[in-house]
């Protein structure tokens, strides 16, 4: 189990990813079938997800896994759906603005990497003065092995707050734009359009698909109790609340895709799905609300459990109370992002498609 | 008895690490001849039938390579769930790949093929 | 022995994405794709024994199982048009018995 030079060795793999990040980029960019499109940006999100991996990102590849692979796809497809089969073609003249201002962005960046630290450094301003503070004190203070959790829900857990408020915009803003995906209700198990040629309806004949309602009753139950252990496991290895609300919706998405969005509306309605994301945030900003009634500062875990000791200071520390005040926020952002993705989801699947004929 | 439990576990330590990492490459090179065959086969069918058993054959030689040289049991652990679902959803994929192609009106094709066929369509 | 099955994984992943590029039709690139899916879980597990970090373990779980979502999408779509339609059998109805007819 030798690993000869693990310098090139690491080298090589992090040049090989990002090369295959570049094709995969150039070859979406020329492709005009939007269906290839689709499936090339879900190969490029594995790609990224392996790129993490090397340079020893765990949790951002844990979420871009999640994302990438399940959600994304899924409704970037759904988005197809409503618009056309293959992309316009543009003629040449008109691509020379994008051209330019790619040319100059790229100009810009590359300028700006001169100025970075290198890779690792450990003089860098990211891993001096707050970074290398949080490193030393996790231990003491908040006492879990995962220090991303620690520094993401704890030490920086306003900013995740924000996040989490953003994510819920963004289910808002699309449920808006697009329904709540109530017009699918009164569909029934035929197509919007059933007079649309070559759309195949389930026939009664032979039943294609009894292997993968099979396998997907096995399946759907174990993404579910894996978004959980996700959930909980997020304090001592990669994981946390988004990883599992992202996972959560892929067993919803995944259960409406083989039997159907009217049999997933009535396993998962519309109300919850938006109740939960809204009770998600509300549940986070609580628990400021909470600390602060207790006595401390807003979102200061310290106090969530109030400590027992009447001379309690601020340079004590109440791991317990951290501990409780974590896994309640990651709730919070698991129902959070697990509601909105889902509300996204309902939203495009309650569209009729609205692609013509000619355009298959 | 119990000596012989003893001894074939200390030879089990002595080739637990050798035998995991030969494991680990043939699994590799299976992956190999896999895609090779996704490039060279001329038809859809064909690739789906050389991708499908190399699939799961190499992800089986891997993960059973990586038990024998995982550290710790948790990770023993999770390797044969990874394992699991990777046996239940694989087959399933390409079942519903070949199901979708059929119905969409793919034909197979037959007879003999040039060096480097492509599909028709 | 492990960065030579990591070498021969990238080697595999390099011409499936070939066949993805090149693929004519559509089933061509889902399988790709799908190939693909597994190969990331395969080499994100070698390179967590790779990197002496087995965390890496659970991201491999999650991609052996939701690997298979993205390709059930695909192909209902391409299929069916439509996320309404399920993939289900309508119930038969079942043969009167004799009791409450004359």
């Amino acid at each position: 189990m030798s690993v000869v030079n693990p310098d090139i060795g690491v080298l090589l793999v992090n040049v090989t990813l990002l090369a295959l990040l570049f094709f995969v980029a150039i070859a979406i960019a020329r492709l005009r079938s939007l269906f290839a499109i689709v499936m090339l940006t879900g190969a490029y999100s594995l790609i990224s997800a392996m790129w993490f991996v090397a340079v020893d990102a765990v949790d951002v590849a844990f979420t871009e896994a999640a994302v990438g692979a399940g959600v994304s796809t899924v409704l970037m497809l759904g988005a197809m759906l409503l618009t056309a089969r293959t992309a316009r073609v543009e003629p040449n003249w008109k691509r020379l603005g994008p051209l330019a201002v790619c040319l100059v962005t790229g100009a810009v960046l590359i300028y700006a990497t001169i100025d970075l630290p290198a890779f690792g450094d450990a003089d860098s301003a990211a891993n001096s003065h707050v970074g290398a503070m949080y490193l030393q004190r996790t231990a003491a203070e908040i006492d879990i092995p995962n220090v991303v959790t620690a520094v993401l829900a704890s030490y920086r857990g306003f900013d995740t707050l924000g996040e989490t408020a953003v994510v819920f915009a963004a289910g808002l803003a699309v449920s808006l734009l697009l329904g709540f995906g109530e017009r699918s209700l009164s569909a029934s198990h035929k197509p919007a359009r059933a007079n649309l040629k070559g759309v195949l309806v389930p026939s009664n004949k032979s039943d294609h698909h009894v292997v993968l309602r099979v396998v997907a009753k096995v399946l759907i139950p174990i993404v579910m109790i894996y978004a959980l252990y996700v959930h909980f496991h997020g304090e001592l290895s990669a994981g946390g609340g988004f990883q599992a609300g992202t996972i959560f919706a892929v067993a919803i998405v995944l259960y409406s895709l083989l039997f159907g969005i009217t049999a997933a509306l009535d396993a998962f309605p519309v109300i919850w799905a938006r109740s939960i994301a809204a009770f998600g945030v509300l549940l986070y900003a609580g628990v400021g609300f909470w600390a602060l009634m207790n006595g401390g500062n807003y979102l200061d875990y310290d106090f969530v459990l109030p400590p027992d000791d009447p001379d309690y200071g601020p340079e004590d520390a109440n791991t317990w109370s951290q501990h409780v005040g974590i896994i309640l926020i990651e709730l919070g952002v698991l129902f959070a992002v697990a509601g909105s993705l889902i509300s996204i989801f309902y939203a495009f699947a309650g569209r009729a498609p609205e692609i013509r004929d000619e355009d298959w | 008895m119990a000596e012989l439990l003893e001894t074939l576990l200390s030879w089990f330590h002595v080739v637990r690490e050798p035998v995991g990492g030969v494991l680990l490459v043939v699994g590799g090179l299976l992956a190999i001849v896999g895609a090779v065959g996704l490039l060279r086969f001329p038809d859809i069918y064909t690739r789906l039938h050389a991708t499908s058993v190399t699939d799961t054959g190499a992800a089986t030689l891997m993960i059973v390579g990586m038990i024998l040289l995982s550290p710790t049991g948790w990770v023993a652990l999770k390797l044969v769930f990874i394992w699991v679902f990777m046996f239940l959803a694989n087959p399933t994929a390409s079942h519903a790949i070949a199901n979708a192609a059929y119905t969409a009106g793919m034909e197979p094709k037959i007879g003999p093929s040039g060096d480097t066929g492509e599909a028709d369509r | 022995m492990i960065a030579a099955a990591t070498l021969a994984l990238f080697v595999a992943v390099v011409l499936v994405l070939i066949r993805a590029f090149r693929g004519p039709s559509l089933y061509d690139r889902v399988l790709a794709v799908n190939v693909f899916g597994t190969k990331t879980v395969l080499i994100i597990s070698v390179l967590g024994f790779l990197m002496g970090r087995p965390e890496f373990m659970d991201i491999a779980i999650l991609y052996a199982l939701i690997n298979f979502v993205s390709i059930i999408a695909i192909l209902k779509f391409f299929r069916y048009r439509s996320f309404q339609v399920g993939l289900t059998r309508a119930p038969k109805v079942p043969p009167r018995t004799g009791e409450g007819e004359a």
